[in-house]
């Protein structure tokens, strides 16, 4: 290769120059054009009335702005503002008071702003559902494959006579396979309506085992309204091995819900099953022990507003920590001087969960807490179509078996667990041996309690924090600990689980108040026949 | 009274000590008590009795009503009072506990002496104190939205009965959201299963067949949601526009809520139109999974009106925390305390059966623009508004009825209560009087 000459270097640049003002964009006189029509098509979303505003979206986005998609994702999200004076559209996001804001055109950013000088442009469900399809719409030719994933589906829900059009152009395009087949669904579904038989017998053939809800509606419908037989027999084929699957599906489904049901039963009755079970203290007040624990996941929260996610997991011990350390003053404050006394511990502890319930009252309101949900608990983990599993339950479901796991190891693992063994089996003669048995007895108490609490930060992720959430659990954890057989651990796990999806299976067909009445009734009759439970402790200590 | 609460006192204790602090403890609270109410008479006040739960299950709703019915009385005796005698509130604590309800109520009316009571939230508790008032005809303002089927001479019902919440409610989902199937849910108790059976009755009034309703009740805090949301899914993906019309009660909404966030339901595909959830409801629970439910009441925080922003301004200062909301039953107080003191200057007098006649017939401001008149039934006028849930708790109005709606006692769509009206003015005079046999039962709920 020569080099070239310097002349020659500059007349290549020169080329190169205007050929790059060709292809660029359109000069800043001609720009402005289209940017102050798309200025105006977003500034008629301030409009207050719902119809009207329908009717700018519509308008926005049949305007074909690249920028379009962006705003409609903000004002689903509630980040869409205007500038009361001037009515000029921004982005927010959330500051300590007030928000931070950049214009829509041009993105220019404004600094903070306070919450009366913009006001949010508000969404209906209609505009909701609105925006969610334009969306879809618009980015079913999205260079990302994940966004076209979502905006198939969104379509797929929703087969409008537009998004048809969309989806048979689109399906031929797509390369990926994922996306593809759920264009397809849904192209399969609009041809079961062409008259085409052949189109349709071959529409019926790929729905078939399909599970989504809309595939299934419309076979049905084809089912009652047509007038060709073989058509309804292929339809009503499909539609059997739709049926089918679905069975299957919901019956696994009711297994999770049953599983998941349990894991709450068994966290919220483990606790109890060491202060009860191994110690035999009618512990009246292990709910709102628990309830301490939820109180603690609010305060942890407090404490750390910005980090929602990690909150939660500092909760665990902080939790173990407080209801721990009540449980200690109680047991060392009141319940000892009760032991061999059933009756006055029973009144006793009451009188302490009431005083508990009180005084979160006095300190926290009568009223609910809020504790937010990090955002890898929500949401649910898509296994098919027809079945999902929350991701909340599905941790819970780990929590617990980890809490469960944590205490068996304390119990036969550690010098604690084994003097906490040698205690309840023979105290005069643990003491003889040595073992401090009044500050094992608080340590236990310590431990039972601890569990509790940390019950507790799961359940603030399911149920309301208030003065009320240990009541709702107390009779659940005695029966769980009563039907497990007192003092054994495995029965407890065994027993939460099979009242959990027993419990469940009843539901469907019972319904949930009778359901609760049935298991009720079920151990009451369990118990006369084995009053020691599903798996009774064995030698000398079940004999005193 | 006294002296035998001291002997029971006596044979309790068995101390020598104890007595001697019980006699004590007598003599001072007998002594405090006359030289109250001799400094009382002096000032000549109008008692007003607070009869609101402070602890317990239900003092999550009712203490702020105490707190609100306090606000008025402070707020009256600043303007100068009622006939120019101040009014002194009188604050006993029921407990959540419903026969205990009626004790509080025997004791305020008989012992304390009060002119009016301002209380009660569930339906049980109205029931409890329902004949105490009519023995000793004394007269109670109810604030709470309730199923109806009922009217009393001595009862005052500001809340919204089921014609003015439950079935514009449905009229709204029927004609504007264009729903087809219903799910009826609700906690198992009297308020959700009248309305329920209600709605049903409208509902198959209007076509809807028996298979596109469901009907689902749980038992009082449920927190486990799962089968039923599933269920609720299942019977919504039949190809049909379905929405849930819940009277689930407080505590059991927020993993109900959460549950169906969770399960991917959102408010555009199954919304939830509930009669139990407003702005104090709210602030205790994180509002992102609710955003696009739907509430239907007669008031919110949201409405913008000069009256509505008079009373927050006022609430935040007598409560002395900005964040605090306000909502519907705080409404009904309000309007209920304006217009007893109005009806009271009417009558000249506190005597319970003058106000009753001055009441009828009174108008007072609402707080969402409009105006309140106490009909002949005790029951209100009031507007009906659909509103959304926001991400901030706050629930803005997207419908509302074109006019005021006049509260029914006893519902149209129930065949027990078809044929009966209730008016309270001469000469009928009669809670529950049969249209069709022209006879007053004479029992009133």
């Amino acid at each position: 290769m020569t080099r070239l000459s310097f002349p020659a270097c500059t007349v290549l640049a020169l080329i190169t120059c205007v050929l790059l003002a060709l292809l660029w964009p359109p000069s800043p006189a001609n720009a402005n054009q289209p940017d102050d029509r798309f200025e105006t098509v977003v500034s008629g979303l301030s409009v207050k009335n719902f119809k009207k505003k329908s009717i700018a979206v519509e308008r926005l986005v049949s305007s074909g702005d690249p920028r379009t998609v962006p705003v409609l994702q903000a004002m689903l999200k509630g980040q869409l503002f205007y500038i009361k004076s001037g009515k000029r559209m921004v982005y927010g996001s959330a500051t300590d008071d007030g928000y931070r804001v950049t214009t829509v055109v041009g993105g220019e950013v404004l600094g903070e702003m306070g919450k009366r000088a913009i006001k949010k442009v508000s969404v209906n469900n209609r505009i909701r559902k609105q925006l969610r399809s334009a969306i879809a719409r618009l980015s079913l030719a999205d260079p990302d494959p994940e966004v076209r994933l979502d905006a198939a589906r969104e379509l797929l829900r929703n087969l409008t006579p537009e998004a048809a059009e969309l989806v048979r152009s689109a399906v031929v395009d797509e390369p990926r396979d994922k996306v593809r087949a759920v264009l397809e669904t849904g192209l399969a579904i609009l041809n079961l309506d062409s008259g085409d038989q052949a189109e349709q017998l071959a529409a019926i053939a790929s729905l078939d085992g399909s599970l989504v809800p809309e595939a299934r509606n419309r076979l049905s419908l084809l089912v009652e309204e047509t007038d060709d037989e073989t058509l309804r027999s292929a339809a009503l084929a499909s539609l059997k091995g739709i049926e089918s699957t679905l069975r299957w599906n919901r019956t696994a489904e009711t297994v999770f819900f049953g599983i998941s049901l349990g894991s709450v039963l068994l966290l919220a009755a483990i606790g109890l099953s060491i202060t009860f079970g191994v110690m035999g203290v009618i512990n009246m007040a292990h709910g709102e022990l628990i309830m301490l624990g939820a109180y603690t996941t609010y305060v942890v929260q407090l404490l750390m507003p910005n980090h929602i996610g990690l909150s939660v997991l500092v909760a665990i011990p902080a939790a173990f920590c407080v209801s721990g350390l009540f449980g200690i003053v109680i047991e060392r404050g009141i319940i000892r001087f009760l032991y061999g006394r059933p009756l006055e511990t029973l009144l006793a502890t009451f009188g302490i969960s009431l005083i508990l319930q009180q005084l979160v009252r006095t300190i926290f309101s009568p009223l609910n807490r809020a504790v937010s949900t990090p955002p890898w608990m929500s949401g649910s983990l898509e296994i098919n179509g027809a079945l999902s599993l929350t991701y909340n339950r599905l941790y819970i479901i780990v929590f617990s078996l980890m809490a469960f796991l944590f205490l068996l190891v304390i119990l036969k693992r550690t010098a604690l667990g084994l003097q906490v063994r040698a205690v309840t089996q023979n105290r005069q003669m643990a003491r003889a041996m040595g073992v401090r048995t009044g500050r094992v007895d608080a340590l236990t108490f310590g431990l039972g309690s601890g569990i509790a609490g940390v019950a507790g930060v799961a359940l603030s992720q399911l149920t309301n924090v208030g003065p009320n959430l240990g009541q709702t659990y107390i009779i659940d954890s005695f029966m769980v600990v009563v039907f497990g057989g007192v003092g054994n651990l495995w029965g407890t796990l065994v027993a939460a689980m099979s009242l959990g999806v027993a419990n469940k299976l009843a539901e469907p067909w019972a319904g949930a108040v009778l359901a609760k009445i049935l298991i009720l009734v079920f151990i009451i009759l369990f118990i006369q026949r084995r009053p020691r439970g599903l798996f009774p402790q064995k030698g000398r200590s079940a004999e005193h | 009274m006294k002296s035998r609460d001291n002997h029971v006192q006596e044979a309790a204790s068995g101390s020598a000590l104890f007595t001697r602090i019980g006699r004590l403890a007598a003599g001072a609270a007998l002594a405090s008590t006359l030289l109250f109410s001799a400094v009382a008479q002096a000032a000549d006040t109008i008692k007003v009795g607070v009869l609101h739960s402070l602890s317990g299950t239900m003092a999550i709703s009712e203490t702020t009503l105490k707190d609100t019915v306090l606000m008025m009385i402070d707020q009256q005796n600043k303007a100068g009072g009622i006939m120019g005698k101040r009014l002194e509130a009188v604050v006993v604590d029921p407990a959540s506990n419903w026969p205990l309800f009626a004790e509080k109520a025997r004791e305020l009316i008989e012992k304390k002496k009060v002119d009016v009571v301002f209380g009660c939230w569930t339906s049980v508790s109205r029931k409890s104190v329902l004949p105490v008032f009519e023995e000793l005809n004394s007269l109670l303002f109810y604030p709470v939205q309730y199923e109806g089927e009922e009217s009393s001479k001595n009862v005052f019902y500001t809340g919204a009965s089921p014609n003015q919440q439950a079935v514009p409610a449905v009229d709204y989902l029927m004609n504007e959201v264009d729903v087809k199937r219903w799910v009826l849910a609700g906690t198992d108790y009297v308020y959700p299963r009248t309305t329920n059976k209600i709605l049903e009755a409208y509902l198959k009034a209007k076509g809807v067949k028996s298979s596109d309703i469901m009907i689902n009740y749980t038992p009082f805090g449920h927190s486990d949601w799962q089968s039923i949301v599933a269920d609720i899914k299942k019977f919504g993906s039949k190809g049909k526009k379905t929405a849930v019309v819940s009277t689930i009660n407080g505590d059991a909404n927020v993993p109900f809520y959460k549950e169906l966030a969770n399960q991917g339901i959102s408010a555009e595909d199954i919304p939830v139109v509930a009669f139990s959830v407003g702005e104090e409801e709210l602030s205790g629970l994180d509002a992102e999974p609710l955003v696009g439910h739907m509430a239907a009441w007669n008031y919110f925080m949201s409405e913008e009106s000069d009256a509505n922003e008079d009373f927050i301004k006022s609430w935040h200062k007598f409560i002395k925390n900005k964040k605090r909301v306000t909502n519907d039953p705080m409404e009904a107080t309000y309007i209920g305390f304006k217009m007893w003191a109005k009806a009271v200057e009417k009558a000249g007098t506190t005597k319970a059966d003058a106000v009753q006649k001055a009441m009828i017939g009174i108008s007072v401001p609402n707080l969402t623009g409009g105006i309140a008149t106490m009909m002949p039934n005790h029951h209100l006028t009031k507007p009906v508004l659909i509103g959304e849930i926001q991400d901030d708790g706050q629930i803005e109005t997207v419908w509302q009825t074109p006019d005021t709606v006049v509260g029914d006692a006893w519902s149209d769509y129930l065949p027990g209560s078809k044929d009966l009206i209730s008016d309270w003015r001469d000469p009928l005079h009669c809670g529950n009087y049969n249209v069709k046999t022209g006879k007053c039962s004479g029992q009133n709920f």
